[in-house]
């Protein structure tokens, strides 16, 4: 199994490279660059034009395409124009706050969705089931965008209970367990939406796979040898119902990282979502090329995780 | 034959499913006995309500959809009033299951030795060392040449002989006085087959066990029951010993099975079928001769109003009166008898 992964991990090499040159490329493509915005009819286009060729813009695409590599190899992205910090401590930063947020929506989303797929598929047809089929369409047809401000609205303005934005109050200093409760406390709103959004798959993954399992063979051998109808759920259904959920184990890990642009935009939430749009629209280049690396990189890194754990989980799978 | 206990009765069961708010007949008022270390085989079509006999014994189908009536009466007890946890204590204890497809049957996800361990811990005392040396000899028993090697694969690890064996294995944990086979070797081939046929031989002579076997092949049939009861849309058309039932075949359906065997010896280069088929549930007649349809050159008049079961020999019973006048199609004065006449 160790061959096949570094074997994986080698593959991913080339990939990765090809994908930095279309990034890079469409990157180039955009109209404009960082300098465009501080044109004003009162700059002289010569300082302008200075800027450009000692940022480099004004060499050929394959030389800044080398540079920014072999920068990038050494976990360098540049600088970002439009926040004056170098781009990996930007993305640090943006990076640990999406961790917390994805982090607390997963696990509500399985707190959620795995009791509930479990019962709905177990009492099919059941006033439960028909509850959590029609709980699956509401979620499955509003947009996020429209949950989030809802939600933003009623608890945040109306009712005031939750903080509207930010991921921590200002008055803690890091580390403390005031710090610790008031970034819990900001997680609440996004979480909440993004959980609410994200029950939907798994309670209707599970629900199938319930209902699917119920009617195999190997549980009529079960309840042939006398094994009572809970533990028939609990060690044979449940286990063998999980498959397709640990099949997406490795993009959820690798999710984590990824963030929601509309949570995190509605939410005021600094995270990588936030950050990814905000420099979309300012055109900084060097933040924008590396989140889609990284971006790239781990839906790479997810499917080789969801391989490992799918051969973990069954027995059947072996990647060779 | 020397004389045996009767092990199980079944008395005027009926089983039917619900479909659409309505419950139908799969299975219609069976009377059948079992006795201790026999083998009775239950034939049919698909569709015929065999295996739904089967699982009625112990009571396998979802409860919701299912409704059982008459009684199992198995020592002095009647299992269709049981509750599920009494049932429990009965199955895979007093009374073992093997099914038709052994992939299928085993928890894919599941080591061997577990599933079988499965069955000890809710019937025995035993504690898991125990258990586990119980598994080895076990799968010894029924024919695995390396045990413990196997009680730690998965099931897909083994090849089809091996997973039935498997099967088996976990029907006879607690040696069980009673064994329901549903189709054991279908899914198997020919050889394999053989091997599964004679292990279940070989443990019943152990056990003195009382087999159920539902099967579709004549062959393991008469290779290995006691008695046959032939089934019909739900109903039981001829009962009779294995020798009696091939010998003298009386009822138009058995007629017409045995005839649909190929016979390498024959100049009949035709395969004979029967014609038209089983009738699905919610179309089956409930009244008249059930196999009237598929025979339809026999006159009307010859079938009874409520076929009934009647005993024509010692322990050999047919349903309908329609056996006296059956003939099979074009053999009277049709080209079959002129083909013999040649």
């Amino acid at each position: 199994m160790w061959k096949t992964i570094v074997r994986r991990v080698l593959v991913m090499i080339p990939q990765l490279f090809v994908l930095s040159l279309l990034i890079f490329g469409l990157a180039k493509l955009m109209p404009g660059d960082p300098f465009t915005g501080m044109i004003t009819p009162q700059t002289d286009p010569n300082v302008i034009e200075e800027l450009r060729e000692k940022a480099g813009l004004n060499d050929p695409w394959y030389v800044q395409y080398y540079h920014w590599i072999v920068n990038a190899f050494h976990g360098d992205f540049g600088d970002s124009y439009a926040f004056k910090d170098s781009v990996s401590s930007l993305i640090g930063e943006r990076a640990l706050n999406t961790f917390w947020l994805s982090l607390f929506t997963v696990l509500l989303v399985y707190l959620i969705a795995i009791p509930l797929g479990i019962y709905a598929g177990r009492f099919q047809n059941s006033l439960f089931d028909k509850g959590t089929v029609l709980y699956s369409f509401v979620t499955y047809a509003i947009p996020t965008f429209v949950l989030g401000l809802l939600i933003l609205f009623f608890f945040g303005y109306k009712l005031d209970w939750f903080p509207t934005s930010g991921s921590v109050d200002v008055k803690y200093d890091a580390g403390t367990w005031g710090y610790f409760m008031s970034k819990l406390y900001h997680l609440i709103l996004p979480g909440f939406t993004g959980a609410i959004l994200g029950t939907t798959s798994v309670i209707q993954y599970l629900r199938s796979e319930v209902i699917d399992a119920k009617t195999q063979d190997y549980v009529k051998t079960a309840r042939s040898k006398g094994v009572p109808m809970k533990k028939i759920y609990s060690k044979h259904i449940f286990r063998n119902s999980l498959l397709p959920i640990a099949a997406f184990l490795g993009f959820t890990i690798t999710g984590l990282l990824g963030g929601s642009i509309f949570i995190e935009t509605i939410f005021g939430y600094p995270g990588m979502g936030q950050l990814f749009i905000e420099s979309l629209g300012q055109r900084d280049y060097s933040v924008i090329t590396a989140l889609v690396m990284l971006f790239g990189f781990l839906s790479l890194l997810g499917s080789l995780l969801s391989d490992i754990i799918m051969s973990i989980v069954d027995p059947r799978i072996r990647i060779e | 034959m020397k004389s045996k206990n009767d092990i199980l009765n079944i008395k005027n069961l009926h089983t039917s499913f619900r479909i659409k708010d309505h419950y139908y007949h799969a299975v219609e008022d069976i009377s059948l006995t079992l006795k201790e270390n026999e083998v009775l085989a239950i034939v049919g079509e698909s569709g015929c309500g065999k295996s739904t006999l089967a699982t009625s014994i112990v009571g396998l189908h979802p409860p919701g959809n299912t409704k059982v009536t008459g009684e199992i009466l198995y020592k002095g007890k009647n299992l269709v009033e049981f509750k599920e946890d009494e049932l429990n204590k009965i199955r895979g204890n007093d009374i073992g299951f093997i099914f038709q497809d052994p992939l299928a049957a085993l928890n894919p996800l599941m080591k061997i030795g577990e599933q079988i361990a499965e069955t000890l811990k809710y019937h025995t005392k035993l504690d898991e060392n125990k258990r586990k040396e119980r598994v080895l000899e076990l799968l010894d028993q029924v024919g695995i040449v390396n045990p413990a090697r196997v009680a730690n694969q998965f099931p897909h690890q083994l090849s089809g002989g091996m997973r039935q064996r498997v099967v088996i294995a976990i029907a006879i944990a607690c040696k069980p006085k009673i064994m329901v086979a549903d189709e054991p070797t279908t899914a198997l081939d020919v050889t394999i087959q053989a091997q599964i046929l004679d292990l279940l031989n070989d443990l019943q002579e152990e056990t003195d066990a009382g087999i159920v076997l539902i099967t579709h092949d004549l062959g393991v049939v008469a290779e290995v029951a006691d008695r046959v009861a032939v089934m019909y849309a739900g109903q039981i058309v001829e009962l009779a010993t294995v020798t009696e039932l091939f010998r003298n075949p009386l009822h138009p359906y058995t007629r017409s099975l045995l005839n649909s065997i190929p016979q390498a010896d024959s100049n009949n280069e035709r395969l004979e079928v029967i014609q038209g088929m089983v009738p699905t549930l919610t179309k089956m007649p409930r009244k008249g001769c059930r196999f009237a349809p598929r025979v339809p050159w026999i006159d009307e008049t010859k079938h009874e109003e409520n076929p009934a079961l009647h005993e024509i020999s010692k322990d050999h019973f047919v349903r309908c009166t329609c056996w006296k006048d059956f003939h099979f199609e074009h053999q009277e004065g049709g080209l079959q008898h002129e083909l013999h006449a040649n």
